[in-house]
């Protein structure tokens, strides 16, 4: 049976309440920033006495009105909450606002007076690595001898690889609305993907114990990573001002201004020598990766990490190092999207045997076959753990059929022939991403599951609702467990006062814990009810032997496998267990077991299992213009056995697409002095409905069940993200199209059109000499 | 401040409005017609589109002031008498993740439908290429409508 999305009536009705919808008194303040107009600069002075007198302005604070710690970073302490005596990125908070209308507000922002003095600014990824700009020591993971398997490989390759950063462009920007209580007591309508974390920074800005702070969050418009932590900011800004006041204030960020002082996807540049046989074996690989951090520390370390372990990707290579390094930038602070560092970490050897194919002048879908992960021998990566349950093959063998790579090689190899200035290309990728925190205390989830005496049950779990589906799947876990119709089941929203001290809604992970979570608390109270079950089937029929471990939950009714005749309805076993004096409330709690990293060995079992997909993907482009278009995609993805299908299929288009505007359209430029230039959807610009592939046929791999999880699920909200991948590749290979795939393309990622055209002209003039 | 009034569906509304406001503005904050979403604020991302006056248009461009009289309707107004036969099939699809473009979207396929019944892939894309979604990669929303329409 088909199960929809618990909020899609909601959806398409209107009636989806998300923070900026609620209903609050006439009392509202909102909440505005003045923000650093530099990306380097001393605070010399301030003034803000005229500007506090302005009609309809309630409070503007600075850092000297904060109650508690001036401090929002979410593992190192460097992100001020407001600016003190410097600012570090342009779009830096420096004072508050609350207030009636935005006009009031900026009316007091031209009276705030404020003095800077300009220092120089780090504005660029490269200018960060010329002047050592680092935020941390460099990381390492190395499996093999890579400076000796170099030496002796026969044939070598080096070059570089700048991959451009991403915008979330969740669609509802970042919001949180603040309402404060009696006491010191603050409640907190936020937009977070981590409402624990984010209950933790606000006690801590105003110097609260947590037990004060509420944090609520109904659903997010979207976050893709952008709220795991940067949620966090906005809730912070409105706490304060709640605080302050005394009254509702609600602070959410437009559009341009969102765009403009968040975090994004950290851009990279990645340096590579690889060696590799004639046969296409890669033999050794040696990277170098910088990630452009942004002014603080944020996700980064844990983003460079997992760039570093998808560094290898889906290949066995037997002589690795890589090293990762963070790059301090005078831009806002770099976090989690969508992939985590995976995407950029893959990039680098997908590049590496798109060259070493047409070196060998191979299809590059050959080579990455050759190299595909062993399933008895050449499994254990760069950082020791051994790839097991490894599906690449099937999908290999499968995809190359239903995509029918091979005729359309040759059609496109065709095509090419015949046309000079509209070029076709065609690739192949695989994804296998690996599932888990890298950060191993993450990996913990709660829940708690209250049954009620008419048999109706509320679910509480840690998890976020982003749209990813998670509160669908989680009622689909207690329903199936309980054996009932799943809407008797409704799942709360999300809540700190009711399972306390969670993990963000991330690293794909958001099924596998809490679902686990969910049916542990299930099982506990299925524990009691088959107790009392037990004396009330025995009440109905003397003389029969009931014990609890034969109690079958089935149907919307308790019944004994023994005696499948004899049944109690749910609604009536758990009205009795209540007269029975049962507790009807549960908790589920839910830790990954093995999961561990050596961050100084660089070895270790980061992951509980991996993620496996596979992509083929034919592009189209104008030489002349760049223009380009996906004829056709075809996707195979592994998750599991699915939770849910339609809402899995949904994940791997959504991601895909949102993978395609990664390297194709979503460039980010900055002028010298560290400013967006491009912070609104006119100019910067994410897919819409015209640019997904024409033909899109994605499919989910059957018969590959996760031993370990939930049902045997796979956590899916990332790892279709990188099969874009395959579409960069095959824009590659349209463009070495130009130069008869003798000579080496120079695509930047993202390709957009310019430097498609760019790419294809330099190969042209090569050809020319 | 200027008393106009608007037929919002199907209700006659009076409202003070300022020269300067935006029409998504008074709907939501002084009328609590909720459906039309902020995404951009520019007019490009279409998590605002209404109807007026039976016409689709991004209530983030329109002055209020200026839709005197005019008649507005909103996703709210397309269930009253319980979801459409296009709600439904968007439930049905799983169209939507995270919903926060599902209004604007709505609106936009329901005025496609209501001129062109039957219309072919090309002409849904046409019709929703103003609303930006950023979860579904689109398809399972095309695939919404052209079910619908294969119905019919
Ligand atoms: S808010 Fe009106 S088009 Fe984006
Ligand atoms: S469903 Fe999230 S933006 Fe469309």
């Amino acid at each position: 049976m088909k199960i929809f999305h618990e909020s899609a009536a909601y959806h398409v009705s209107g009636k989806a309440v998300y923070i900026d919808d609620i209903q609050v008194s006439d009392q509202i303040l909102n909440g505005y920033l003045y923000t650093s107009p530099y990306a380097h600069a001393k605070i010399l002075k301030f003034d803000l006495s005229e500007a506090r007198k302005t009609n309809g302005v309630s409070a503007i604070l600075s850092y000297r009105d904060l109650p508690g710690e001036n401090q929002m970073g979410p593992i190192v302490h460097d992100e001020p909450v407001l600016a003190e005596k410097s600012v570090e990125f342009i779009g830096q908070a420096i004072f508050l606002i609350a207030a009636q209308t935005e006009e009031a507000a900026l009316e007091a922002k031209k009276k705030i007076s404020i003095e800077f003095e300009e220092l120089p600014a780090v504005t660029t990824l490269k200018q960060g690595i010329e002047q050592n700009s680092f935020l941390q020591a460099q990381r390492k993971i190395e499996i093999g001898n890579t400076e000796k398997a170099l030496k002796e490989t026969k044939n070598t390759l080096s070059g570089e690889i700048e991959i451009g950063g991403q915008e979330h462009w969740y669609l509802e920007t970042q919001v949180c609305l603040c309402v404060p209580g009696e006491g010191m007591e603050m409640k907190a309508y936020a937009s977070t993907q981590n409402p624990a974390e984010t209950q933790a920074i606000i006690a801590e800005v105003l110097g609260v114990s947590k037990h004060q702070i509420e944090v609520e969050t109904r659903r997010l418009g979207g976050a893709f990573g952008g709220k795991e932590t940067q949620g966090n900011h906005v809730a912070a800004w409105a706490a304060v001002l709640a605080n302050h006041t005394k009254r509702p204030v609600k602070v959410r960020l437009q559009r341009d201004e969102d765009q403009k002082i968040t975090g994004k996807r950290h851009p990279f540049l990645i340096k590579y020598t690889a060696g590799y046989n004639d046969e296409g074996l890669i033999e050794a690989v040696d990277l170098e990766l910088f990630a452009n951090a942004g002014y603080a520390t944020d996700l980064t370390m844990a983003v460079l990490e997992r760039a570093m372990m998808h560094a290898e990707n889906a290949y066995f290579i037997p002589n690795m190092r890589i090293i990762g390094k963070p790059v301090k930038t005078n831009l806002p602070s770099n976090t989690a999207f969508r992939g985590f560092g995976g995407p950029q970490g893959m990039i680098g050897i997908e590049t590496i045997i798109d060259i070493v194919a047409r070196k060998l002048q191979k299809d590059s879908a050959e080579i990455r076959f050759k190299n595909l992960y062993g399933i008895h021998d050449k499994n254990i990566t760069p950082y020791g753990q051994k790839v097991e349950n490894n599906r690449l093959f099937m999908l290999y063998e499968q995809l190359v059929k239903s995509s029918e790579y091979q005729m359309r090689r040759k059609d496109v190899e065709r095509y090419n022939a015949q046309n000079e200035f509209s070029k076709r290309g065609l690739a192949m990728t695989p994804v296998k991403f690996g599932i888990s925190f890298t950060t191993a205390f993450l990996n913990q989830a709660g829940a708690l599951v209250n049954l009620y005496t008419d048999g109706s049950v509320l679910l509480n779990h840690g998890g976020v609702e982003m749209g990813q589906g998670l509160h669908t799947k989680m009622q689909q876990i207690a329903a199936l467990e309980f054996g009932i119709d799943i809407d008797l089941v409704k799942v709360n929203a999300t809540n700190t006062s009711k399972v306390p001290n969670t993990s963000p809604t991330a690293a794909s992970s958001g099924t596998d814990l809490n679902g686990m979570a969910v049916k542990i608390a299930v099982d506990k109270l299925k524990a009691r009810l088959a107790k009392v079950a037990v004396k009330k089937l025995a009440e109905l029929q003397q003389g029969l032997n009931f014990v609890e471990e034969d109690i079958v939950f089935e149907k919307n009714a308790v019944f004994s496998s023994k005696y499948s005749d004899l049944k109690i309805g749910f609604q009536q076993i758990v009205n009795a267990a209540w007269l029975e004096r049962e507790s009807l409330s549960a908790t589920g709690f839910y830790s990954t077991p093995g999961v561990h990293f050596d961050r100084t060995e660089g070895k270790g079992q980061p992951f509980f299992y991996f993620a496996f997909g596979m992509a083929v993907t034919e592009v189209e482009i104008d030489v002349l213009t760049g223009q380009h278009h996906v004829l056709r995609a075809d996707i195979l993805h592994d998750a599991g056995e699915s939770l849910n299908r339609s809402i899995d299929i949904g994940q791997v288009e959504g991601a895909y697409v949102q993978g395609l505007g990664w390297v194709t359209s979503e460039e980010m430029k900055y002028d010298t002095k560290g400013n967006l230039l491009n912070h609104s959807p006119d100019t910067y610009k994410i897919p819409g409905v015209r640019d997904i592939p024409q033909i899109f046929n994605v499919k989910l791999l059957e018969g590959a069940p996760n031993p370990t999880t939930i049902r045997k699920s796979k956590a899916v909200g990332e790892p279709p993200f990188m099969l874009a991948i395959s579409a960069y590749m095959a824009l590659r290979d349209a463009v070495s199209a130009v130069g008869n795939h003798k000579l080496e393309p120079d695509l930047q990622l993202p390709a957009t059109n310019e430097w498609i055209v760019l790419a294809c002209r330099k190969l042209r003039n090569m050809l020319m000499c | 401040m200027k008393k106009i009034t608007l037929k919002v569906n199907n209700e006659s509304r009076f409202v003070h409005v300022e020269p300067n406001e935006i029409l998504l503005d008074v709907l939501r904050d002084k009328l609590g017609i909720k459906s039309p979403k902020s995404g951009c604020e520019r007019g490009d991302c279409g998590a605002c589109t209404i109807l007026l006056n039976g016409e689709s248009v991004k209530s983030c461009l329109v002055f209020a002031i200026e839709c005197d009289g005019m008649d507005i309707r909103t996703i709210e107004g397309l269930s009253e008498k319980g979801l459409s036969e296009l709600q439904e099939s968007f439930i049905k699809h799983n169209s939507f993740q995270c919903g926060f473009c599902a209004p604007g979207v709505i609106i936009s396929a329901a005025e496609l439908l209501e001129h062109n019944p039957k219309p072919n892939r090309e002409e849904i894309k046409e019709a929703i290429a103003g609303n930006l979604c950023r979860c579904t990669g689109y398809e399972s929303i095309i695939e919404a409508v052209e079910d619908l329409v294969s119905k019919k």
